[in-house]
């Protein structure tokens, strides 16, 4: 923004208290939610219900990493939620043997997964392409995959529910590594080596450099187009797996469902977690803080018996507190 | 100067050279395609895209976006739904006042408290997807039928929908405005250059908030219409309106950048991915090829996915010849 505060010289020192307290702030609305439902919510302080409450928001957070760095170049990507369903439908396809009978159910399964995920990137690298070679702006080149994505999967399954009772496929969604379920796992892993990756390895700095200016990264020799089309295929990775978990847990693929609504949510993750909109400083952690605080109001409200539609309105005031808050994100 | 007005004369221009050859292609192959149920149906249905399209196209001439209209046009479906019992007129402003209400939050959001479009319109999206379930009760709300309320989305004006004749007016007044008035101009001045346009002294603020206002009350009409048309208030319809609407406005040629738009090429937008649909339908009628619905998806995507790119060639080449 171009204005000059006369009273104040240094805007800079003026503007900066709201960052430092909202970093902590989301850790303390959580921290406060948590002590909130220790006191007020029946049945609160049981695995069980941690457990829940995380796999609900694995698949936010899974497809959130990949929002954060897209977000962080300066970008966006709608296009997450149809890529899981892409992703959604073809490993059906495959590992069912409806293409090619595949005797080993693990060699089809491996095969499955790699080829849905790997798919989905190629889509995510695709967006990035679009971005990087027209300078088409991310939010109409992702639209485009965000309309004809979903229907790519609907066309590849005909419309048609793909039901499938497939243990070598399904512990995705239902297994436990160490009593922990596996997509909880995946969650974690994805937030430690995304946030390893922005914080201590030279694409990250330059994920970072193009958000916060990407002429002038351009000028110190940054590859930008190579950056974005990783991040944008990165980001399509992410959908895909998330895609794997989503369907693994319903038992079934819906290509007209997986992953609907899937980009608002991890955009609103990023968004309360505290990563700058307009690009620049990114913190994955935030996000997977983000998703937390956002499915945790949902479920301490639901649990105390407040209705869902009532959730939405709160879910809608906390985001635009969140960024207000923040001061970032702010035109 | 003169090659700019070129490109931007072919990428406002292009869509209608499309959605001709569309129609030329249409008229050829298929019997009844020009017949007159088909051209009513077909404007019946796209007067509420065309609606939501208007309000979206100023919302992007100002460099904005407003992701809310579809849960917008869903609540304002359910309100006039509730409200129709008591008459046409109570129906019909209760279903725009919902989206008034929306737009007004957008506006204040967006302009006084700084917040990005994007994100301020995702959380109102939130709002109203919420607030129409809550008053729906979580289902869809017949209208009274006894009230002439249905008329507004099922009726004719001598052989012509009325829905068709609503959209008509609000693209004939869009047009005048963004044309013949200051506001229209400060409009384009503000996607082209918003800093400048304050320094200029233009009323920035007031202007952008109009818009969200307008956007939303539009959206809302389109819900009035949704509902009269298919009989009930649908607090789950109009899902993804809001990037159909995007998606619209770009075909016809406007920057999503803003600065620079067209009310008529919107429409054109809005005509051709809508014509789509029905020339799939038209195709599996004659037999040779059974494409399912789904394919629509799969080619808006392509048309839009064309536009784009040709557009950023077009305008790469304008960036060249005027450093040249």
């Amino acid at each position: 923004m171009m204005q000059v505060d006369v009273a104040n010289p240094n805007p800079a020192a003026k503007r900066d208290w709201r960052p430092r307290i909202a970093r902590y702030a989301t850790l303390a609305a959580l921290l406060a939610l948590i002590a909130f439902n220790f006191a007020f919510t029946n049945h609160f302080a049981s695995i069980q219900t941690l457990y829940v409450n995380l796999t609900q928001v694995a698949t936010i957070v899974i497809v959130g990493v990949g929002m954060t760095l897209v977000i962080a170049t300066g970008g966006i990507d709608l296009s997450v939620g149809s890529l899981m369903a892409i992703s959604g439908a073809l490993a059906p396809i495959i590992f069912l043997g409806k293409i090619a009978a595949i005797g080993e159910i693990h060699v089809a399964v491996g095969l499955a997964m790699l080829v849905a995920v790997l798919a989905s990137g190629a889509f995510g690298w695709f967006n990035g392409w679009l971005i990087t070679k027209y300078r088409i702006q991310p939010i109409i080149a992702t639209l485009v995959l965000f309309i004809a994505g979903r229907g790519i999967a609907q066309v590849s399954t005909n419309g048609n529910l793909q039901p499938f009772k497939t243990p070598a496929f399904q512990w995705i969604g239902l297994g436990r590594w160490f009593g922990v379920p596996v997509q909880v796992v995946i969650m974690i892993l994805l937030v430690i080596a995304a946030a390893w990756v922005l914080k201590s390895t030279l694409f990250g700095r330059q994920i970072l450099a193009i958000g916060g200016n990407e002429r002038a990264a351009r000028l110190a020799g940054v590859p930008v187009g190579n950056v974005k089309r990783w991040v944008y295929g990165i980001s399509g990775l992410c959908s895909g797996i998330a895609g794997l978990v989503v369907i693994a847990i319903n038992s079934s693929s819906d290509a007209n469902l997986v992953g609907m609504g899937m980009e608002l949510d991890a955009i609103a993750a990023v968004a309360v977690g505290g990563t700058l909109l307009s690009g620049g400083r990114a913190t994955v952690w935030g996000t997977l803080l983000g998703a937390l605080i956002i499915q945790l109001v949902r479920y301490t409200l639901l649990a105390n018996g407040v209705p869902d539609d009532v959730a939405k309105l709160v879910k809608a005031g906390l985001i635009v507190a969140a960024v207000w808050l923040q001061g970032r994100g702010r035109a | 100067m003169k090659k700019s007005g070129l490109v931007s004369f072919l990428s406002t221009q292009g869509v209608l050279i499309a959605l001709a050859a569309l129609i030329v292609f249409g008229w050829l192959r298929y019997d009844n395609f020009l017949g007159l149920f088909n051209i009513s149906t077909v404007l019946r249905y796209n007067s509420m895209f065309a609606l939501v399209a208007l309000g979206m196209c100023f919302v992007i001439m100002t460099g904005g976006i407003d992701l809310s209209v579809g849960a917008v046009a869903a609540l304002g479906s359910v309100v006039s739904a509730l409200a129709s019992p008591y008459g046409v007129v109570p129906g019909l402003l209760a279903g725009v006042g919902a989206g008034l209400v929306i737009g007004v939050l957008n506006a204040v959001i967006i302009v006084r408290l700084r917040i990005l479009p994007f994100i301020a319109t995702l959380a109102t999206m939130l709002t109203a997807n919420g607030a129409g379930l809550l008053l729906a009760q979580d289902q869809s709300v017949s209208v009274s039928y006894e009230s002439g309320f249905t008329e507004i989305g099922q009726g004719d004006f001598y052989n012509l929908p009325i829905p068709a004749l609503i959209a008509a007016l609000a693209y004939v007044v869009g047009s005048v405005v963004l044309n013949f008035t200051s506001a229209g101009r400060t409009v384009l001045a503000i996607g082209g250059n918003e800093d400048a346009s304050r320094l200029m002294g233009l009323p920035v603020d007031r202007v952008k908030f109009l818009t969200y206002v307008v956007s939303g009350g539009l959206a809302g009409l389109a819900g009035v219409i949704l509902a009269s048309q298919f009989g009930a208030g649908q607090p789950i319809e109009g899902i993804g309106w809001e990037l159909f609407a995007i998606a619209a406005v770009v075909v016809g040629g406007t920057l999503l950048t803003g600065g620079l738009g067209s009310v008529g090429a919107t429409l054109a937008g809005v005509m051709l991915l809508g014509l789509i649909f029905n020339i799939l339908n038209f195709e599996n009628g004659r037999g040779f090829i059974s494409l399912s619905a789904y394919w629509q998806s799969v080619i808006r995507g392509a048309f839009l996915l064309i536009v784009v790119i040709l557009q950023s060639r077009l305008t790469d080449r304008a960036d060249r010849e005027e450093r040249a």
